[in-house]
């Protein structure tokens, strides 16, 4: 009997190897526990009956191309659309022998921290139902905490991997941009758009992370990797210099039991030997937000102009061309895509595109600046993941604000192309409390390896209690 | 008061690389509709552009024979806007960081040089074609469907926009012609006309001679030939002036000529007010071409056609120098052994007219043709010269069984030609010596074209006054 919700994937590889599971069975496992438990979470989008690989199974986000396999972004305008390609990560998965055990709920085009937003329907929380998951990457992160896959790939714009990992117990990297081949994913904001890994452990992350890491000739925008993934061992944290940002840490909204659970968390690496100080980011916290609600809808507004009716997915057809393109639009997105549409549309309009977009730009150099500045003294800053826990369905749907300032912490390092790892790091009110490392360009390895020492002597259990 | 045209083109030229401009799609316009696409220039979710190295390469030949600086970032820009043709809702295109810029294309003309700045050559993806079916004009609006080719989306384009330094419709057409065979000899497009591989929109205004201002221009679109555009180039100026002499106002409006009938009222469409929310491409990367790549690019250039008309002009005159380079013919006729004027004279007319291919001809044996045109019978000359591209031709072989000079095997046909027309005979002994081309015209129709007419009218001549 396969207990998938404590399995982790490497525990996976090694029943696989030992021939003590076949890939099969272990798809099977996931499957059953998906019939199981999937339709009060609705994790899922679809799910695949006949796998391909003798690997550890993985759930997709429903935002990454699968030949022959629905790809909706959780939108309307997309239902029914199946790829003729894969993505470069989904083909990197095919490749590494990983079946394929369904694509996961989101905000529709990732646009969203709740995954409300999905226009089938949201994802619910594995600690507790009445509560949303988080998002974009709800549903990767729900079916990783419910035992619904062993892993799972997700994306992240402002923190849509990093926020649903810190509300459901998991862990996920949102990894420096350009390291992970964008060929293949509904693109949201091309400049901010990252896939990465979910899982219930840092070295599943790393391992993950290793397979669909590297330049692909398909994405100009990605590089070669200075240096191989490697899977963390550290157990300590030896000469390590944290640095904990003021603005990140005391910014209005964190909650007392967020903050206590991370206070905890930076005690303990202080006990494994890291060395502690306080830094400051000032104007990355202070307009951070604001810039990424510019910078974002105005690149949503023009990657979301493909979908038009004429090649593929939804059409209203209605005498001329532009009136077919209007119906079409307006009954294939839901509020928050339009929203973004038009904030961005505005943003680049003659007149507004200095004031707005370009000025943003400039400030998304000055909050490079300010990160780099930091790690001149520190090799990581650490934060809360989220503010808050999750919280309950409906509770913002009504305020897009509130909803936007779920992302205020984890936005500014994603506007400096920043890679970040949020692992749980303890329960507030019975929920999961995200602890946030961002480090450097390119120092995954670093940041693996201290999520990996703090992962163990925080000795957070993943299984939601109700699921026990 | 005399009015000055102010001409500024943009000029659009498909590049001939073998692939598309971001994917790897086979450029091959002609082929059946949408047998050239894939995920990216059909714009599928997820789809990103990698821009074609050649291409870009070639743009930058292309600048230095504009004489453009090429600076040491150029980048992409998105171009948004709604159309079936445009399938991912915005082009990528270049705007304020373009790869070649600043450059001087010299237009040579009879009375010295033509200095026409250039404002930008820029890289570009072109659109889909559309086809409107049912509904009036062809066009999308009141159109039954609209069927979309794929094939051509995605192609790369140079858009190459000029100052407003042209100062005639004659010398646009120069600059166009020339600027063509520039292109076609760099071997980066086949710049056809007919194939929409070159395209181009004129801006026109007028201003009184002498003063600098810029006056409210008008946009020719749909400009299909270099005459018709030279044309339509006189007509906008004469309307203008009309206009301003009348004491009206020049309004800012596209015209669309319609090709066939040049007589026509230009068709006026104003200019939907269109805002194309440019933005940088985020994904792609600055184009950061390195000084070694442009330096080595720039030492690729050959000879442009604009040195080479001065160069020729000295042998055969301006006229015949530009008609020779623009038509791409000069290359042949500085093959040619034999006297300049009269080689240019017959590559420029005769072999333009036949259709000769330049490769195929033998030039030293049509040189030899060409020295003996005024021994030969015009249409034997003509044949001459089309039997030159043939394998084996032999000038000497050909024009002895082409052309009858002896006069043992002519003297019995004019004399029975003398003896069948008595009476012109009389008539011209009597003398109306012009009957003298009757009885050449005669002897040509009985030898089949073949007799030398040199020979003939000697011999003529000789009888006649016998």
């Amino acid at each position: 009997m396969i207990d998938t919700l404590r399995l982790t994937a490497e525990e996976a590889i090694g029943l696989i190897e030992r021939g003590e599971v076949s890939g099969a069975e272990l798809h099977r496992a996931y499957s059953d526990a998906i019939a199981e438990r999937d339709p009060e979470l609705h994790a899922y989008l679809c799910t695949v009956d006949e796998p391909v690989g003798g690997g550890v199974p993985i759930a997709l986000k429903d935002v990454i191309s699968t030949r022959g396999v629905e790809t909706t972004a959780a939108s309307k305008i997309l239902a029914g659309y199946k790829p003729v390609f894969d993505a470069t990560v989904a083909a990197r998965c095919k490749d590494a022998g990983l079946p394929l055990l369904g694509k996961t709920n989101l905000d529709e085009f990732a646009m969203g921290s709740s995954t409300e937003n999905s226009a089938y329907g949201p994802t619910r929380n594995p600690w507790d139902p009445g509560r949303v998951p988080g998002g974009s990457s709800g549903g990767s992160t729900a079916a990783v905490a419910a035992g619904l896959a062993p892993w799972a790939l997700g994306s992240d714009t402002g923190g849509s991997i990093k926020q649903p990992a810190a509300l459901c117990g998991v862990v996920g990297l949102r990894p420096t941009y350009g390291t992970v081949s964008r060929f293949g994913i509904v693109a949201f904001a091309s400049s901010l758009d990252q896939v990465g890994p979910i899982a219930k452990t840092v070295r599943d992350c790393a391992l993950l992370h290793r397979v669909i890491a590297g330049r692909d000739p398909a994405d100009s925008t990605t590089v070669e990797l200075p240096e191989p993934i490697e899977i963390p061992e550290a157990e300590d944290l030896e000469g390590l210099r944290i640095g904990v940002p003021k603005e990140l840490n005391e910014a209005d909204g964190i909650e007392p039991g967020v903050t206590e659970a991370v206070n905890r968390t930076i005690e303990l690496a202080r006990e494994l030997g890291a060395e502690v100080g306080e830094c400051r980011l000032p104007r990355s916290v202070e307009y951070g937000l604001p810039c990424y609600y510019l910078i974002a809808p105005s690149e949503a507004s023009s990657n979301l102009a493909r979908y038009d009716g004429v090649r593929y997915g939804l059409r209203v057809e209605n005498g001329d061309v532009r009136t077919m393109y209007d119906r079409t639009r307006d009954a294939g997105f839901g509020d928050e895509p339009k929203r973004r549409i038009m904030l961005g549309t505005y943003a680049l309009s003659a007149g507004y595109y200095e004031a707005y977009y370009g000025q943003a730009q400039k400030v998304r150099t000055v909050i490079r600046q300010e990160h780099d500045a930091a790690f001149e003294q520190f090799d990581v800053l650490v934060s809360p993941t989220s503010p808050t826990v999750a919280f309950e369905l409906g509770a913002r749907t009504a305020n897009p604000l509130a909803m936007y300032a779920a992302d205020l912490l984890t936005i500014p390092s994603n506007m400096a192309g920043l890679p970040g790892l949020s692992i749980p790091c303890g329960l507030s009110e019975g929920l999961p409390v995200g602890f946030q490392l961002i480090g450097p360009q390119f120092s995954e390895n670093l940041l693996f390896r201290a999520g990996h020492a703090l992962e163990r002597v925080i000795g957070f259990d993943f299984v939601p209690e109700r699921l026990k | 008061m005399n009015w000055e045209p102010v001409i500024g083109l943009e000029i659009h030229v498909h590049l001939k690389t073998r692939t598309k401009m971001f994917c790897r799609c086979e450029v091959a316009y002609f082929d059946p509709p949408n047998t050239h696409t894939c995920p990216v220039c059909l714009a599928f979710p997820g789809a990103l552009p990698v821009p074609n190295r050649k291409a870009v390469d070639w743009t930058i030949l292309l600048g230095h024979a504009l004489g453009c600086r090429v600076p040491d970032r150029a980048i992409f820009h998105r171009k948004n806007y709604f159309y079936p043709d445009n399938p991912k809702g915005y082009q990528i295109s270049q705007y304020d960081e373009p790869l070649c810029v600043d450059g001087a294309f010299t237009v040579p003309g009879p009375e010295g040089d033509a200095v026409v700045g250039i404002e930008r050559a820029h890289l570009e993806e072109d659109a889909a074609k559309t086809i409107h079916v049912g509904g009036a004009e062809g066009r999308i609006h009141g159109a039954d469907r609209s069927l979309v080719d794929f094939n051509r989306c995605g192609t790369p384009l140079v858009e190459i926009v000029t100052k407003p330094d042209i100062r005639s419709a004659e010398e646009a057409k120069q600059f166009l012609q020339l600027l063509r065979q520039t292109v076609v000899e760099l071997g980066i497009s086949d710049a056809e006309m007919e194939k929409g591989s070159l395209r181009f929109d004129v801006n026109v205004s007028v201003r009184p001679e002498g003063s600098d201002e810029l006056r409210t221009r008008t946009e020719l679109k749909n400009m299909n030939s270099f005459n018709f555009a030279a044309k339509g180039i006189e007509r906008e100026v004469r309307r203008q002036v009309e206009i301003w002499e009348s004491g009206g106002e020049v309004e800012q409006e596209t015209l669309h000529f319609d090709p066939g009938n040049e007589s026509a009222p230009p068709l006026r469409s104003k200019e939907e007010a269109q805002d194309y929310r440019y933005f940088p491409e985020p994904d792609l990367v600055p184009l950061e071409p390195s000084r070694e790549l442009v330096e080595r690019t720039r030492g690729k250039l050959p000879e442009l056609p604009s040195a080479r008309i001065r160069r020729l002009e000295a042998e055969v005159g301006f006229s015949l120098a530009e008609g020779l380079v623009t038509s791409g013919r000069d290359e042949l006729y500085s093959r040619i052994p034999g006297e300049r004027a009269a080689v240019a004279n017959v590559v420029m007319n005769e072999l333009a007219a036949l259709g000769l291919d330049p490769a195929a001809v033998d030039a030293d044996e049509l040189g030899k043709v060409i020295e003996r045109r005024g021994e030969i019978p015009r249409t034997a000359f003509t044949e001459a010269l089309a039997a030159s591209a043939s394998p084996g031709f032999s000038a000497d072989r050909y024009l002895a069984e082409a052309a009858i000079a002896d006069v043992g095997e002519l003297d019995p046909v004019i004399d029975r030609i003398l003896s069948e027309n008595e009476q012109q005979v009389e008539a011209y002994r009597g003398g109306k010596e012009g009957l003298l081309g009757f009885f050449v015209g005669q002897v040509m129709k009985e030898t089949g074209g073949k007799a030398n007419p040199k020979v003939v009218n000697e011999r003529l001549r000789e009888k006649l006054s016998a």
